[in-house]
């Protein structure tokens, strides 16, 4: 138990606090501190029990035993308000905003700032104003929250919780759906808070970027604390190794297989704004895509990569050009047609996209490909069960089976079944929408691994990402999308600084 | 910012009601929790018991059939009515395609005059079977269409179709009911008492028609494609649209079926009255919903099984028939069906809430704790 207790005294701490779920204990006696005015980090393979002791620190959960203390004395909170009250404000790993409301209503969602005559909406709106340019973020405050894009809903969730004053801030993964520039400005931000005294535990699966801000790192295993540390003591090394008990390696882009024909053409392909008339967020795109080949897609935010790629799906309707699967021209074909010839996305936002909450684990891993275990008119529960496990195995998912709930998994494991749902129908073509958001680096090695062998099989794979590191370990081509269109293309050996130059992102050290 | 202390006050109020409800539907296995998943089945136990011991006529083999033949109204339509829920939807025209069903039976049993040919034409009884339940497909497709393609509110929609179905039954009729069902050897249409009337080993027909179709949607939802579909469509529609779930074609086909499941109640009840009237199966939509709750399926979709449907159209059937047995009067029985009714709305929110972990932390959930505050 090096280094605790000699910076920052502890102004938030668990101890000995136990959750389980059924027979499944996520926590298991955990002794966890906070320091006052610092960073502490919580590391952890998806499962591991990161955001449940969050939870429990929060007052959205209650742990099962063990005791949690403020200041020093025991508090138990019975919701999030209460601990809100106490100054402990948290971001969700999964976002809580209401889609309906704008961005003003769900920033001041429950302590609208009210006088005599009721709620004064131009002082929220004026918050809201000066906390989006603190942020840095161009957001109209009256903008509804469905209305943007992921990573600017995350925005919205991170302003939330910093208009609250807290004086600890529990962030869990609140930068999944960020570009590296605005995770910069988060940063900035953190840093002023700690300067202001206010604590922060901090949770990602970026590990690189986590290390910039961190000032202790603790890493969870299985629900029990294994490692603990200052910053000045630690390394990426050190916290794989506590991590997963090995250390890893992304690897790089499968090699000695023969890249084939266009798999996939994209050809002159525009796709309307969705939020503004008459622009385009995809401007006259053309891009060919071969069997057996990985093209990595990287943009900031707002880039168009996640229109494009849902246009192809067969999502959103273009405005012009064509996209040819195959040689033949895909035209009005519905998504399910598309699925059935072999083209399928992994899409972004696994809550409203990708997940069906109130169907299984199982149910959710076999939507994509009911025909494959459909015999006649009736379905094969052998057969189904089958590809059910298959799947759970493939992307490494940690669940107690098939018909667990969806909601009972891990948000690192919630991802895997988006991913697993769409490998296992077999594609031809696989696009993933930032498929890495929230899940762990072995995971993550998982996923390449099994894009490499489908690569090495056929497979055309599109892989967008914000994270430069993994293109250069996938991808055979990088390709940098700015306002609609394609601004730069490499190969494998560009460096960090040239991609990220060319998506027009300011190149932070 | 300085509401701080309403917020306080406030949540601790909430904060021991939430303790109180986790007690009593705390983790893991306990009686409350059991009490909860099965509360139709010990609602239906507890509404027989009780009634047995106040009336001497109630517990017997006659009476269960007697009341199975009522039930098997509301359970046709309460079968139908749950693949419309299960995706999210709600059909409020059912009770109207039920008269209007039974209308246009009534019609063709009296013959269809052809004006240019001067020829009368006698269906036999299973065209008028096909031809009846086609009317309830068809009043389902164009609930469907309008639904699935031209997006009016599934609410909205259906309650234009409970007018409409409803007018178009009395403008049949000019307002009149059909007495005359029964048909004529000579004209080879006889044998519609064999769509409910009649029984089959003292069991009402009604009652047999009603166990085929829920078996029939039974497999449907549990082994079929479809089935997977009707579930992801309302558990998720987006996300199942991009599963490669064919959602228009699912909803338009789920209303088709509501439809088709009104239309044989339609037959099922005018065989059973041996007669047909415009007005038949009013507010009949309503019982049909309450089944489906109180069977524990969710409103919004996704959640709920056939079982549990059938259940609830026992527990209503039995409940007001036993109401009627013991004679209370029937603004008591409206009363008495009403609490029931919420009360497993109620045990429904419990149990969903209780269901779904608080890690979603689901827009909703912020909503109703920032109302609180
Ligand atoms: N509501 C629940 N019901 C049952 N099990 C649950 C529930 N919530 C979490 N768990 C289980 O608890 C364990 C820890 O989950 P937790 O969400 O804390 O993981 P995590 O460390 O945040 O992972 P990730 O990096 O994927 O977000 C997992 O095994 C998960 O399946
Ligand atoms: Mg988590």
């Amino acid at each position: 138990m090096s280094g605790a207790g000699t910076t920052g005294e502890a102004v938030l701490q668990a101890r000995d606090v136990a959750k389980s779920y059924g027979n499944v204990q996520a926590l298991k006696g955990v002794n966890f501190d906070v320091h006052r005015g610092q960073v502490t980090t919580l590391f952890g393979e998806n499962g591991a029990g990161k955001s449940t002791l969050m939870k429990i620190l929060s007052g959205v959960i209650r742990p099962t035993s063990g005791e949690i203390l403020l200041d020093g004395r025991p508090v138990a909170f019975h919701s999030t308000t209460e601990a809100r009250d106490l100054g402990i404000s948290i971001i969700h790993q999964e976002l809580s905003l209401a889609p309906n409301l704008s961005v003003r209503d769900n920033i001041f969602m429950g302590r609208e700032i009210t006088t005599a005559t009721g709620v004064d909406y131009a002082e929220e709106e004026r918050q809201t104003r000066a906390l989006m340019e603190e942020l840095e973020e161009d957001i109209d405050p009256l903008t509804p929250v469905e209305d943007l894009r992921l990573g600017q809903q995350q925005v919205v969730e991170i302003a939330r919780a910093l208009s609250v004053n807290a004086r600890i801030l529990i962030m869990d993964e609140p930068t999944s759906a960020l570009s590296a520039s605005e995770v910069e400005v988060l940063f900035k931000v953190i840093r002023d808070l700690k300067a202001r005294g206010v604590s922060i535990v901090y949770i990602s699966h970026h590990l690189e970027e986590a290390l910039q801000i961190t000032d202790h790192a603790v890493v969870l295993r299985d629900g029990t604390m294994t490692a603990r540390a200052p910053r000045s003591e630690i390394d990426l090394e050190w916290i794989v190794r506590n991590m997963v008990g090995e250390n890893f390696d992304l690897g790089s882009p499968p090699e000695g297989h023969a890249i084939g024909d266009v798999a996939l053409k994209i050809d002159g392909l525009s796709v309307p704004d969705a939020s503004a008339t008459g622009r385009s967020a995809v401007d006259g795109l053309s891009l060919e895509l071969r069997a057996g080949e990985i093209v990595c897609l990287y943009g900031l935010m707002g880039a168009g990569r996640t229109e494009m790629l849902e246009c192809i799906a067969g999502r959103l309707p273009k405005s012009g050009g064509r996209v040819l699967l195959e040689g033949r021209e895909l035209g009005r074909a519905s998504i399910a047609e598309r699925i059935a010839r072999g083209l399928v996305l992994v899409p972004e936002d696994r809550q409203r996209d990708g997940l069906v909450q109130t169907m299984s684990v199982g149910e959710n891993l076999s939507l994509a490909s009911i025909g494959a275990f459909t015999r006649g008119l009736f379905t094969s529960r052998k057969r189904e069960r089958d590809l059910v496990d298959t799947s759970i195995r493939n992307v490494t998912i940690k669940t107690d089976g098939g018909q667990a709930a969806i909601g009972s998994l891990s948000g690192g494991n919630q991802q895997k079944v988006v991913i697993g749902k769409m490998l296992a129908t077999n594609p031809r073509v696989v696009m993933l929408d930032e498929p890495s958001r929230g899940i762990d680096i072995g995971a993550k090695a998982e996923v390449f691994r099994l894009l490499a062998e489908g690569a090495q099989r056929g497979l055309a794979v599109i892989y967008s990402t914000s994270e430069v590191g993994e293109c250069l370990s996938i991808a055979h081509r990088i390709i940098v999308m700015r306002r609609g269109k394609i601004s730069a293309e490499f190969g494998p050996d560009a460096t960090k600084e040239q991609i990220m130059a060319a998506s027009g992102e300011a190149v932070v050290a | 910012m300085s509401n701080s202390n309403i917020g306080v006050i406030a949540m601790t109020d909430t904060g021991t009601i939430h303790k109180r409800a986790r007690g009593l539907f705390g983790n893991g296995f306990d009686l409350g929790r059991l009490l909860l998943e099965g509360r139709a089945f010990f609602a239906l136990i507890a509404i027989i018991i009780t009634f047995s011991m106040l009336s001497p006529f109630y517990f017997s083999t006659g009476n269960f059939l007697i009341m199975a033949s009522h039930v098997a109204i509301f359970g046709l339509l309460a079968v139908g009515m749950m693949l419309v829920i299960l995706t999210g939807g709600i059909d409020l025209s059912v009770g109207s395609t039920l008269g209007l069903a039974g209308v246009v039976a009534g019609f063709l049993m009296q013959g269809v005059t052809l004006e240019g040919l001067g020829v009368a034409l006698y269906p036999p009884v299973w065209v008028v079977v096909i031809l009846t339940c086609a009317v309830g497909a068809l009043v389902g497709l164009v609930n469907g269409v309008l639904i699935a393609v031209f997006k009016v509110p599934a609410f909205v929609a259906t309650l234009g179709l409970l007018y409409v179905a409803r007018g178009v039954a009395l403008l049949m009729t000019d307002g009149l009911t059909y007495n005359n069902l029964g048909g004529k050897p000579e004209l080879g249409n006889t044998g519609f008492d064999w769509l409910g009337f009649n029984r089959v080993f003292d069991v009402p027909i009604g009652v047999l028609v009603l166990a085929a179709v829920a078996l029939g949607a039974s497999l449907l939802l549990n082994r079929t494609a479809f089935g997977r579909w009707v579930y992801s469509t309302g558990g998720n529609a987006r996300a199942a649209e991009l599963s490669g779930v064919p959602v228009k074609r699912v909803t338009v086909l789920v209303y088709v079926l509501s439809g088709i499941c009104a239309a044989i109640a339609g037959l099922v009840l005018s065989s059973q009255l041996t007669s047909a009237g415009p007005t038949a199966g009013t507010t009949y939509e309503l019982t049909a919903i309450a089944a489906v709750v109180i069977g524990g399926a969710a409103l919004t979709g996704g959640r709920g099984n056939i079982r549990g449907t059938l259940l609830g159209a026992f527990v209503i059937g039995f409940l007001s028939d036993g109401l009627v047995i013991i004679g209370v009067s029937s603004y008591w029985q409206t009363v008495f069906t009403g609490a029931v009714i919420v009360l497993a709305v109620l045990l429904n929110s419990i149990q969903y809430s209780h269901r779904r972990p608080s890690s979603a932390a689901k827009p909703k959930t912020s909503a109703t704790q920032g109302s609180k505050a």
